[in-house]
């Protein structure tokens, strides 16, 4: 199954295309409210600004594509299919979340969609990716795995031995690195000697390209034909997509490592606005149309937060479940 | 109406000092606007509103610290956004799991005989308490201390020795010591495998009653070589030494509840190892029960203190006035050995001395250490 | 009946479980070309080609996580980590993933991924290739740790490990390798129970892995000194055989457990921990440990022996708690 390898903007896909963008704003800014009010608990990572990354890289998956993300994840489950509803719930604690209220905002995953996770060590879900994607090759299914992982992984030996195995044994897996220039309040110049990501990669000896991780279209672009190479037998492929995340790291930071300036002059590159604007003067989309997809997107949120109010708690009789096949003690 | 609370940023946040308001009141203000900054643990937070309205009345003043919760500002008119009600999709009623029990932190315990606490079993065995005549009061009806104490006789603490004199005693005379004597220190590593297997034969041959320990053959071993080192055998008083033609060995012994007492075996080196074995019975069960006299502790003419199976690898003791050495023996320990050119583990003894150098020199202390050796690696030789 | 070494017995059950299930395959350092550190897997790159007999460079991170992600991906993977010392490097991925997955994706998701390395000291190897850090695995929920001590385990405990659906952890300890045994195929091991290798009501051995035999010839010397030993293999780290332990310390009320890990907040603390929990109230002694000396394995062979459990200190303890 190739995957189309150009970008068709017309009107229908341009709304897609926002509509994704707005589903993931709005719903990790109703997120960040949910968690002030302590209905979400634990470490939660907001994605806003990132967004046109997940859209656009998911664009180019079928819908057997494997996806491993990190603990920032929200907006990559719902682009892969994992319902809104399923996701507020494992945020609520509730059994009725993606994971039974077992994971938690990190660790969201979904066998039916195939995403696994949601992996909060940075740099772990790699190997996970390799090992996903050479279960594909030996088995001779046409099936591509897809990693993200932030440029804060590339300073684990994780990144290169998995790099390296990859490009050594070819296995059908697109790396993703969204690279928002922080390590959690580390600046990417204050971690790495080479701070163009995509070159290391390629010293792998595999594909690997930049790309501007602010526009969804370029973004959707690049995976096409990142997907297009791996489906022909290319081997690994390596996205570099530059970003910017406009929120703190997690709900608890001051953000003592950046300027506001910094934020402000990248907050203008929102992705979604960016969009937004080239589209309505291209005469693509009109003005109605936001309000809809506005309404659209707000109804799909509370629903989800309906949903994980009316949802339940686990039993704590069934506290040792899910640990092996069978209860041990 | 609406409110603006102080929200909380982890869970770790307990509560926020307001810095400043960056609204003020009459202000239109819209969901995602910044209206305040929040001194954290952490930091200043600036806080945004998740709703659309006009800034009413600021409640909290900048300043001060409120719990997380606490209402900082009040909206009026606030626009309430037209949203079509949502049809809730109701979650499907989960297959209920089968619900397995958690396991019980108390695991249940194996076999079926009388429950008795160790320590009760113990205390039992000294009292000579029958326990099938007592009824348990602890876990599962096991016998613990408390059950012994109100059925069985109450030890009386008159029977024990009173320890403050006895302190008083041990102050002054190792201050005494360590005050005149110059003392110096000798040690010795002894390979005691060889004696501690042939007590082991020994014993297993005979009745619990008729066994030996281990610390017969360290008093017989030492008694032996003293009679060939006059100068650590005697007393030391008025600046003249004299030594001593018996060899008494005092026993240090441990008192429970404190202090100790070192009464004398007399004619440690003539006596047989059952006959030391029963003296030193003897002198243990007294001292414990505070029933030694006064002129054991004043005979001996050496003293000797075993630390047993239980102890430390080495000790350094002190002399008891006015004798003139004292021979410490260390838990035997396995230790790698070189036997013969091999190393082997083998159970390594720390034999020391403290000698009065008024009376004694090194080179003649290291020779009785020795001899100790010697004798000890005759086990045989010593009955 | 047929005699056969530890070493054949564990690269028999590899090829086996190869030829019955095409998702098994074999990944890890030197386990191709080379045959194998230990030389189980010789022969196997010929017969079963490079894709199933996987060569992976100095990388025990990727090639686990690789082996978790495989596993999740419909594979049977068994992966190699030639010593458990090396294993360290590959933590995260056995702590963090293979441990957790299931759990974290609340049910969704199994690892059916086999991880076996050699352990333990006793070929002056030194501070880095001898130390026994089974017992630390053994503190993880979410994975199974076995210890086959004998031909017959080695030979039957992989075919099991891999239908669990969940990890398990293989720890052979590098001294039985060469050990030879007659057994008779096919053999038929569980990989939930604890063995009791010799019967006898004075006092509970408990042992595992490369001490078992260090433990039966201890038994030997104590017979001889009218001293009757049990012997339990526990074979089994985790989940622990606790029923088996405590059957048997009922009867002998004396317990001794030797483990070639450390002392301090080791398996063996663990296992006498379950004894007074389950079985305080039948004790006759306080139950002993025979752990390695506190110290890095050294090199000197002398040191060495000095500090790994040797059959003089197993019936020395074993002594001590009969109060002989």
């Amino acid at each position: 199954m190739a995957a189309t390898e150009k970008v068709h903007l017309d009107r229908t896909h341009s709304l897609h295309l926002l509509k994704q963008m707005i589903r993931i704003r709005r719903f990790e800014e109703k997120c960040g409210e949910l968690y002030q009010q302590e209905k979400i608990r634990g470490f939660l990572h907001l994605y806003v600004g990132e967004e046109a990354v997940a859209v656009g890289i998911m664009q180019a998956l079928q819908p057997d594509d494997a996806v491993v993300a990190t603990y920032r994840e929200h907006g990559h489950a719902l682009m892969h299919g994992v319902s809104a509803n399923t996701i507020m719930a494992e945020m609520y604690g509730k059994q009725e979340g993606c994971s039974r209220g077992r994971g938690g905002s990190m660790h969201l995953f979904d066998a039916a969609t195939r995403f696994y996770g949601g992996n909060a060590i940075v740099g772990g879900g790699l190997p996970i990716a390799l090992g996903l994607a050479l279960a594909d090759k030996m088995q001779g299914k046409s099936r591509v795995t897809v990693c993200f992982f932030g440029e804060g992984a590339v300073a684990e030996g994780e990144f290169h031995e998995t790099l390296n195995l990859a490009a050594l044994w070819q296995v059908p897996l697109l790396f993703v690195c969204e690279n928002n220039l922080y390590a959690m309040g580390t600046a990417l110049k204050l971690s790495e000697s080479q701070t163009d990501i995509h070159l290391k990669a390629a010293s792998y000896n595999l594909p690997s390209e930049a790309v501007d991780g602010m526009n969804v279209v370029d973004v959707e672009g690049a995976a096409r034909h990142a997907t297009a190479a791996i489906h022909s037998g290319g081997g690994p492929y390596f996205l570099e997509c530059r970003t910017y995340r406009f929120r703190a790291h997690s709900m608890y930071d001051p953000q003592l490592y950046r300027e506001k300036a910094e934020v402000e002059a990248w907050t203008e590159k929102c992705p979604i606005k960016r969009f937004d604007d080239w589209a309505l003067a291209a005469g693509l989309i009109h003005d109605t149309d936001i309000v809809n997809l506005e309404a659209e997107v707000a109804v799909e949120v509370e629903a989800a937060i309906s949903f994980a109010e009316a949802g339940t708690l686990e039993p704590v009789e069934q506290l040792l479940q899910h640990v092996g096949a069978e209860l041990r003690i | 109406m609406g409110s603006f609370k102080m929200p909380s940023l982890g869970s770790d946040m307990e509560d926020g000092t307001l810095v400043e308001w960056l609204k003020k009141p009459g202000d239109q203000v819209h969901r995602g606007d910044i209206v305040a900054v929040v001194e954290t643990e952490k930091g200043a937070i600036e806080i945004e509103i998740f709703e659309d309205g006009q800034l009413d009345k600021l409640i909290v003043a900048p300043g001060t610290k409120v719990p997380v919760g606490t209402v900082l500002a009040t909206l009026v008119g606030g626009e309430t956004p037209t949203i079509e009600e949502p049809k809730p999709e109701i979650a499907p009623q989960l297959a209920a799991e089968p619900v397995r029990p958690m396991p019980t932190e108390i695991m249940p315990t194996a076999g079926t005989r009388q429950r008795v606490s160790p320590a009760a079993r113990r205390l039992a065995e000294q009292g000579n308490i029958d326990l099938a005549t007592v009824r348990g009061s602890g876990p599962d009806g096991a016998i613990v201390v408390a059950d012994l104490a109100i059925e069985a006789k109450p030890v009386s603490t008159k029977t024990l020795p009173d320890l403050e004199p006895m302190r008083r005693a041990i102050a002054a005379a190792m201050s005494r010591s360590k005050r005149e004597i110059p003392h110096y220190y000798l040690s010795h590593s002894i390979d005691v495998e060889k004696a501690q297997n042939w007590i082991n034969r020994y014993n297993m041959e005979r009745e619990s009653a008729d066994r030996l320990l281990f610390a017969v053959l360290l008093i017989k071993a030492s008694a032996l070589a003293l009679r060939d080192y006059p100068e650590f055998n005697g007393f030391h008083e008025e600046g003249n030494f004299a030594p001593s033609a018996a060899i008494h060995v005092g026993l240090a012994i441990a008192i429970r509840g404190g202090g100790l007492a070192a009464p004398a075996i007399h004619d440690s080196d003539k006596l047989g190892l059952p006959a030391l074995m029963a003296k030193m019975r003897d002198l243990i069960g007294r001292v414990r029960r505070g029933g030694f006299r006064s002129s054991e502790i004043s005979d001996p003419t050496v003293t000797i203190s075993s630390l047993g199976e239980r102890g430390v690898e080495a000790l350094l003791p002190v002399i008891y006035p006015p004798q003139v050495a004292i021979l410490g023996f260390g838990t035997p320990l396995p230790k790698p050995w070189s036997v013969n050119g091999r190393i082997e583990t083998r159970s390594i003894m720390t034999a020391s001395l403290a000698a009065d150098h008024r009376v004694s020199d090194g080179h003649r202390g290291a020779l009785l250490l020795k001899r100790i050796d010697e004798l000890l690696n005759t086990p045989e030789a010593l009955q | 009946m047929t005699e056969i070494s530890y070493r054949d017995a564990m690269g028999a059950a590899i090829r086996e479980a190869m030829i019955a299930d095409p998702r098994v395959f074999l990944m890890g350092e030197d386990v191709g070309h080379y045959g194998g550190c230990y030389a189980v897997s010789k022969g196997l790159l010929e017969e079963f080609g490079p894709e199933r007999i996987r060569d992976t460079p100095l990388s025990e991170s990727a090639f686990t996580g690789a082996g978790i992600g495989a596993a999740l991906g419909g594979m049977r993977p068994i992966v190699e980590l030639m010593t458990c010392n090396f294993s360290l490097l590959a933590l995260d991925q056995i702590m963090n993933n293979a441990a957790t997955l299931r759990h974290m994706s609340g049910g969704q998701f199994n690892v059916p991924l086999v991880i076996r390395m050699a352990t333990g000291g006793g070929r002056q190897l030194a501070a880095q290739h001898s130390h026994s850090l089974e017992g630390w695995y053994a503190h993880i929920p979410g994975i199974r740790v076995l210890a086959p001590a004998t031909v017959e385990d080695a030979r039957g405990m992989l075919g099991k490990a891999l239908d669990d659906p969940d990890p398990v952890l293989i720890f052979e300890n590098a001294l039985l390798y060469n050990q030879t045994a007659e057994i008779v195929e096919p053999v038929s091991v569980d990989i939930d129970h604890a063995a009791v290798r010799r019967e006898a009501n004075h006092v509970s051995l408990i042992t595992y892995g490369g001490s078992l035999g260090k433990t039966m010839e201890a038994a030997g010397k104590l017979e001889k000194d009218g001293i009757e030993a049990e012997v339990i293999d526990l074979r089994v780290l985790r989940p622990l055989d606790e029923a088996t332990i405590l059957k048997s310390v009922a009867k002998t009320r004396r317990a001794v457990v030797i483990d070639e890990g450390w002392r301090s907040g080791g398996i063996a603390g663990e296992i006498i921990a379950r004894i007074v929990e389950g079985a305080f109230w039948e004790l006759d002694a306080p139950p002993a440990r025979v752990c390695s000396a506190e110290v890095p394995i050294p090199y000197a062979r002398h040191l060495e022996l000095a500090a790994l459990p040797s059959i003089e200190r197993i019936v020395s303890a074993a002594r001590a708690v009969m109060g002989r």
